[in-house]
């Protein structure tokens, strides 16, 4: 255990991004020709035995998924790539689509074919203008090659704003409008991009597509934990000796890409705690290190896997100080459409900021506490829902900082 | 700037208007008034939508910019790594503060949540280039670039 196992970094390295031949010649594009040659139904069914579970934070079951956009009757159908990749500390899709643009794009033309949709789209990030001209230039050499038949893809930009993450404020913003989250249901699959049925997937869920068809739902589903089959790549910032990126199987432990791959904690330092899955994932204390990375392993100890981002701090780290940080992430980056979140990440930020200042009582924790519950449940999207976890997971497992803060 | 010619190239693409305002915005490096009153006529939107639209997103910008945006990143784990130090040192080379633009015209000083460079902290991009693990001793020398 704790080895690398590179499947959808698997030509990381190995190829010429820019030249699709050398993609062709590590046997790339074979996957979506046997696709095609399957029938619909037989794919679906294919992926859906693999166990794939979606790269993107909800976890759900891709071949699931692609059902449902399958079987709703519609003249035209959309494939979407959500590579918005907006998690603080979370660069794994750039990595994917910088190094590997054409397994992307092979994967989203496998879904294409699945679900009966002739046009994709890629929604980037706007931070990654440079990526945008590889999938660009990938895209152009794909088409030439004839490879991709008459499934077509463009590529949108995004503007800066982490909400168009969320699958459906990600489609009103290739709409043209404000990246606002609608209300589901219904969901993408039945009613998505201009109202018809839609999959929006993950890059890296995309990008594990081609080897699943490949090597067959039953290689795929045996790796790593059985549940949530496969691997992931991980990203690591923070006070951790190797800040840079690793691919595991899925049963890896916490305490393995922190001390095995990731190299432990820089010079004499301890660990203190750290935070997965991104800016909105719980911060986890020693304790819980022997957890594995799994999605259902997480979420059993109130954590997430979410974007596969490790963000590690040692102890002479001030968590207070790193969740005002956070607090104030997220008031920046609520949209404002629902009142509980737009409110409520203004006053948890107002309240840290206090607390951080050393102007807090102990009422304000319990206002932190009751606030953050009641947004958990209340927001309308996952943004506002996930806020508090940063601030109620260290409350719960890292009070001591708070008390040392209070008046 | 012939920003009319440049709104009608997306005339014809589904919800281009995104990507009309970049491409104005890439010339311009803000989008003013005109230019939203031009795309809402070729998009077919009310103006206060299409205003709507260029200010929901951090990346556009409806007032005057700098030519050379720079922007840092102060997500927590450039935070920890010591973004308030790279600031300092911008604001100190440039003689201006966070949100301001030199009055020659030729920097914005932004924040930025992450840019998807964390392999090595902290961050600041420059016209959406990045420059990972910057120090503040740095900046002097990376600013000339853009004199
Ligand atoms: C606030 C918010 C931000 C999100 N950001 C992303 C993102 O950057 N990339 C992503 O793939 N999914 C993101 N998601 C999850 C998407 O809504 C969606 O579940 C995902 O794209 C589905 O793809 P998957 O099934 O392949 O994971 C975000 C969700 C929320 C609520
Ligand atoms: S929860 Fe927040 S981000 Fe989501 S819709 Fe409501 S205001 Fe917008
Ligand atoms: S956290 Fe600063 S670039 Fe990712």
């Amino acid at each position: 255990m704790a080895e690398e196992l590179r499947i959808v970094l698997r030509n990381y390295g190995k190829i010429d991004p820019l030249n699709i031949d050398s993609y062709i010649a590590l046997g790339g594009y074979k996957a979506l020709e046997k696709a095609r040659g399957m029938d619909q139904k037989g794919l679906i069914e294919e992926i859906k035995q693999s166990g794939l579970r979606g790269r993107g934070g909800a976890g759900f079951n891709c071949g699931q998924k692609w059902q449902f956009a399958y079987m709703a009757p519609a003249e035209q159908k959309y494939v979407v790539c959500n590579a918005d990749e907006g998690e603080p500390g979370t660069y794994k899709d750039r990595l994917i689509m910088q190094n590997d643009p054409q397994s992307l794009i092979e994967g989203m033309a496998i879904c294409g074919y699945a679900i009966g949709a002739n046009q994709g789209y890629i929604y980037c990030r706007g931070e990654y203008p440079y990526v945008v001209e590889v999938l660009n230039q990938a895209i152009a050499q794909a088409k030439d090659k004839g490879v991709l038949g008459d499934f077509d893809i463009e590529v949108r930009m995004g503007a800066g704003a982490y909400v168009c993450g969320e699958e459906t404020a990600l489609i009103e913003s290739i709409e043209g409008k404000r990246g606002e989250p609608r209300f589901k249901p219904p969901f993408p699959p039945a009613q998505g991009l201009w109202q018809k049925p839609t999959i929006v997937n993950n890059v890296e869920t995309f990008a594990n597509i081609p080897v699943i068809v490949d090597k067959g739902a039953e290689w795929f589903a045996a790796i790593g934990a059985p549940a949530y089959p496969g691997t992931k790549v991980f990203t690591l910032t923070g006070d951790i000796n190797n800040k840079t990126f690793f691919e595991v199987p899925t049963n890896t432990t916490i305490r393995e890409i922190i001390y095995k791959l990731g190299g432990g904690i820089p010079g004499d330092r301890k660990f203190k705690a750290v935070q997965i899955g991104g800016t909105s994932g719980a911060f986890i204390p020693e304790a819980q290190l022997d957890t594995p990375v799994a999605f259902d392993a997480m979420a059993a100890i109130g954590a997430t896997l979410g974007s596969g981002a490790v963000f590690v701090l040692d102890d002479s780290r001030d968590i207070v100080d790193v969740v005002t940080r956070i607090a104030g992430f997220f008031e920046h980056e609520s949209c404002g459409k629902c009142a509980p979140c737009r409110e409520g990440t203004m006053r948890t930020a107002a309240l840290m900021e206090k607390i951080e200042a050393g102007e807090g009582a102990n009422d304000d924790i319990a206002l932190l506490e009751k606030l953050g519950r009641v947004m958990s449940y209340s927001c309308l999207c996952g943004l506002g829902q996930a806020a508090p976890t940063p601030v109620l997971s260290t409350i719960k497992h890292f009070k001591a900082d708070y008390n040392a803060k209070l008046l | 700037m012939d920003y009319q010619g440049i709104i009608a190239k997306y005339k014809d693409v589904p919800g281009g208007i995104i990507e009309a305002y970049h491409a104005v915005q890439k010339e311009l490096s803000y989008l003013p008034e005109e230019v939203i009153v031009e795309a809402a006529k070729i998009f077919n939107m009310p103006v206060a939508e299409a205003y709507g639209v260029a200010t929901f997103y951090s990346y556009l910008s409806v007032e005057p910019r700098g030519k050379n945006i720079i922007r840092i990143c102060e997500s927590a784990p450039c935070h920890i790594a010591g973004a308030a130090e790279v600031i300092a040192a911008l604001e100190r080379e440039l003689g201006i503060i966070m949100g301001e633009t030199t009055s020659d015209g030729k920097f914005t000083l932004e924040y930025t949540e992450c840019v998807g460079q964390c392999q090595s902290t902290p961050v600041i991009t420059i016209n959406g280039k990045p420059y990972a693990g910057v120090s503040p001793a740095q900046i002097a020398a990376i600013l000339a670039e853009y004199r």
